[in-house]
């Protein structure tokens, strides 16, 4: 019997960037397939093609042995394939009923849509699957974990022979995920095809077959579950073996420069107190819509919400926009560097110069010179590997436009650095060089907040962690205390 | 842990309001009118008023449709002058401007606008859905050239001495009621109808809150975009003919600065510019809106100038209300 999905020399470039190279893969009926890879290793992009949602720069897509092309989802969904996509995106205004029947809504006559059988249909869906969730609720109203279940029951809903899933538990606790693994038992014993998408390792040894790893791009190697262990698939995922991975050479201070107490921000969080130390790296996990960036948001002037003291060094610091959070000497690499961290159309220079304006400019008039040298100093000192400064940034590896934006943050000498996910989307070569600049930084005596929602990040760099859960402290663990399932444990 | 409970919603007094302000609004407005000038809730005055309001009103139930999907479309003023003068050169019986054999049934007439406007609309449509260029610009074209077409056509002269028969959907009434009237209801129910209880009304819905979902949901979003075009121009080109009806003559100049009303009326209603939220009802009641504000000026004998600064302002503010409402998050 020929296999649900057979990939092959799959590959895609974006803007000239190589994302994916020669990718492989092959998904038998009634397995679930464990897709594994760090940050920018092609995964997305490798499930993005074969949903049809990107099309591809060469290589071929079987399905049950023929080759196929999906120029949409459409086709996709079609051909029996459906994803839950690691990005959630629903419509906001719309019901859950609305969402997940989108484009197959039931009629009756006049063309007129059913409502009473498509909510009814959609609630013995969400009942079938345990989710505790009304069909007629409007996407907006639900929190981060509902809206990923019912992007979960949609794709479930299709009934398709390949089900792909990238990471669907990143915003569940762990009742709600068993409730997801029922659901995958039951797929795989009626012969249907799971790939599955995890950076959970526990999840992937305890549901999956099979695995395939890529990294930086590329197929890396394929195997049977049970025949490998937990070190040897994460030294297939990072290349080498992790003790090398990261680079921490920082010692905490004693000095408290940042307290922070009876925070408020938004998403619900509240009651939040906290410290941090010269030279001390401190981590903020959690599940994805337990508050972290809206924390960091917080400190940064860039929340509505004011409730709590932040006090800065000893003194009550008043953060009501980046400004004031940039004049306090405070830092903030945010999330998404595409949206909120680099104007894509400008160039390397402009980047880096962007929040220093002030300092190079006179009577506002930009002085070209320092501009260039302070370009050029970041540049060296950061090793951005780019033709010149004049290029523009969107051009530039995820690697390389993290380090613009670190470096247009060092420009303006901070004490305190704020991470979001600060090597998500960045190539292994890369990510080192950005934990050295990060434990460079705590070394001189700086201070870091780094949000992850990769433990091992957390455990390679952290000092300390602090877990937030639904926007409240959850625990907090020194670094001798930490371990992968401690934090997911207090994170669920 | 994490909250399983389902409980129903609440309704509360922000809720009533956040739901029917708008239609609250229009109340007092009427309200406070109807005390100051006894005119105002006089049959006529009342028919006026929504006469007044029709032609507007079916501009911006298009519009309704194109704002719903993240788009807009500018050119609906130049859309109507021309199908205006398309039907009018059809309907005429002076020598100037008829086309030779005419003039023709009004139905043929009318058939010809429609088509004008559904012509102007698939051009807008399709340049924004297959090519994707922003339909601010493509519609802000269309506006230029159909207005150019328009004069080309009626060799810049108005096309005057239209037939009773065509004339009838604009000064036309049936039991005492005007037909522009009929028209804008009739429009306003096919669309609240296509909008809340069809697929398509779904698919507009969703291709304007979130393309992305549409896309991956497996919708085809280039008819979706390219449809609500179509839709947009076709009630142009409706209304293009009732003022062409109305004033008597097909005018090249007509319809100037009308799309600006008719995204007055949208906005005012509630539908978002950011799309995938809004209904017809709030765009009928904003035209109402607009038309009733007009119409009390009027009676109070307030100049048309002040007119245009009220109306601005209160496009302003219902906007305003309208963020605020939203930033709850």
């Amino acid at each position: 019997m020929p296999p649900l999905l057979e990939v092959e020399g799959l590959s895609k470039s974006f803007s000239g960037v190589p994302a994916l190279i020669e990718g492989k893969f092959r998904l038998e009926a009634g397995t679930v397939h464990a897709l594994c890879g760090g940050n920018g290793a092609g995964k997305s992009t490798f499930l993005k093609i074969v949903m049809g949602i990107h099309d591809r720069d060469s290589g071929t897509i079987r399905r049950n042995g023929h080759e196929v092309t999906f120029s949409n989802p459409s086709e996709a969904l079609k051909n029996g394939i459906a994803i839950v996509e690691q990005e959630l995106s629903p419509v906001p205004a719309m019901t859950v009923a609305e969402n997940i029947y989108m484009g197959r809504e039931p009629l009756r006559s006049f063309g007129r849509i059913d409502f009473a059988t498509l909510n009814r249909q959609t609630q013995d869906l969400l009942d079938g699957f345990g989710f505790a969730i009304r069909a007629t609720d409007l996407m907006m109203d639900l929190t981060v974990a509902q809206t990923q279940l019912v992007e979960i029951a949609k794709a479930l809903s299709y009934d398709a022979e390949v089900i792909i899933l990238d990471e669907p538990t990143s915003a569940l606790g762990e009742a709600e995920a068993e409730h997801l693994f029922d659901a995958i038992a039951t797929l795989k014993a009626r012969g249907k095809g799971l790939i599955y998408v995890s950076h959970r390792l526990s999840e992937i040894f305890s549901i999956t077959d099979h695995y395939t790893v890529f990294r930086d791009g590329r197929f890396i190697q394929d195997g049977t579950t049970a025949d490998i262990t937990k070190e040897q698939l994460i030294q297939l995922i990072v290349g080498r073996p992790l003790n090398e991975e990261f680079v921490k050479e920082n010692t905490p201070g004693k000095r408290v420069v940042l307290q922070v107490e009876g925070l408020r921000a938004q998403r619900g969080v509240h009651d939040l107190s906290f410290e941090l130390r010269e030279g001390e790296i401190l981590g903020l996990f959690g599940l994805m819509g337990a508050g972290r960036t809206e924390v960091l948001d917080r400190l940064f002037g860039l929340s509505t919400e004011t409730g709590g003291s932040i006090l800065l060094n000893g003194q009550e610091a008043r953060i009501k926009r980046p400004s004031d959070a940039i004049a306090a000497g405070i830092a903030y690499v945010t999330e998404d560097r595409k949206q909120t961290g680099l104007v894509l159309s400008s160039t390397v220079r402009d980047n880096l110069c962007l929040s220093s304006l002030g300092q190079l400019s006179r009577l506002g008039v930009m002085r070209a010179r320092q501009e260039a040298a302070g370009a050029a100093g970041m540049i060296a000192e950061l090793k951005i590997k780019a033709a010149s400064d004049a290029l523009e940034v969107t051009n530039l590896s995820g690697g390389n436009q993290q380090k613009v934006v670190l470096g247009k943050w060092f420009m303006i000498a901070p004490k305190i650095l704020l991470l979001d996910e600060p090597t998500r989307g960045v190539d292994v070569g890369a990510k080192r060089e950005i934990y050295r600049v990060i434990s460079d930084f705590a070394r001189a005596g700086g201070a870091v907040i780094m949000v992850s929602s990769e433990s091992d990040e957390i455990l390679g760099m952290a000092d300390r962690v602090i877990v937030l859960k639904d926007g409240v402290k959850a625990g907090e663990l020194a670094r001798d205390q930490l371990s992968a399932e401690e934090l997911l444990h207090l994170a669920a | 842990m994490q909250k399983t409970t389902i409980t129903p919603p609440q309704w509360s007094a922000g809720m009533f309001v956040q739901r029917y302000g708008i239609f609250l609004a229009l109340l007092l407005l009427c309200l406070v009118l109807a005390l100051i000038s006894e005119n105002f809730l006089t049959t006529r005055n009342i028919l006026n008023v929504l006469r007044q309001t029709s032609i507007n009103g079916i501009l911006a139930i298009g519009m309704t449709f194109v704002i719903l999907t993240r788009g807009i479309d500018l050119s609906v003023g130049s859309v109507a002058a021309l199908a205006g003068v398309v039907a009018a050169s059809l309907a005429t019986t002076s020598s100037a401007g008829m086309v030779a054999g005419g003039p023709y049934p009004a139905v043929i007439a009318i058939l010809a606008g429609l088509a004008a406007g559904m012509a102007c609309g698939s051009v807008s449509g399709a340049i924004v859905a297959r090519f994707g260029v922003p339909a601010f610009v493509v519609t802000l074209g269309m506006l230029s050239a159909a207005r150019g077409m328009t004069l080309i056509y009626a060799a810049g002269r108005p096309i005057p001495n239209l037939t009773e028969e065509f004339r009838w959907i604009g000064t036309g009434s049936i039991w005492g009621i005007p037909v522009p009237i009929f028209l804008l209801l009739g429009t306003f129910a096919i669309a609240h109808f296509v909008l809340t209880q069809t697929r398509f009304g779904r698919h507009v819905y969703a291709v304007g809150g979130n393309p992305h979902a549409a896309k991956v949901s497996g919708l085809p979003l280039r008819k979706i975009r390219f449809s609500v075009y179509v839709i947009s121009g076709a009630l142009a080109g409706l209304a293009g003919m009732v003022l062409a009806a109305r004033t008597g003559s097909g005018l090249p100049q007509a319809g100037i600065a009308y799309e600006l009303d008719a995204i007055a009326a949208v906005v005012i209603g509630g539908t978002s510019l950011a799309g995938g939220v809004g209904r017809v009802t709030g765009t009928l009641i904003g035209a109402l809106l607009i038309g009733v504000m007009n119409n009390g000026l009027d009676l109070l004998g307030v100049e048309s100038y002040y007119q245009q600064v009220i109306k601005g302002i209160l496009i302003v503010a219902a906007v305003m209300l309208d963020q605020s409402k939203n930033k709850q998050d």
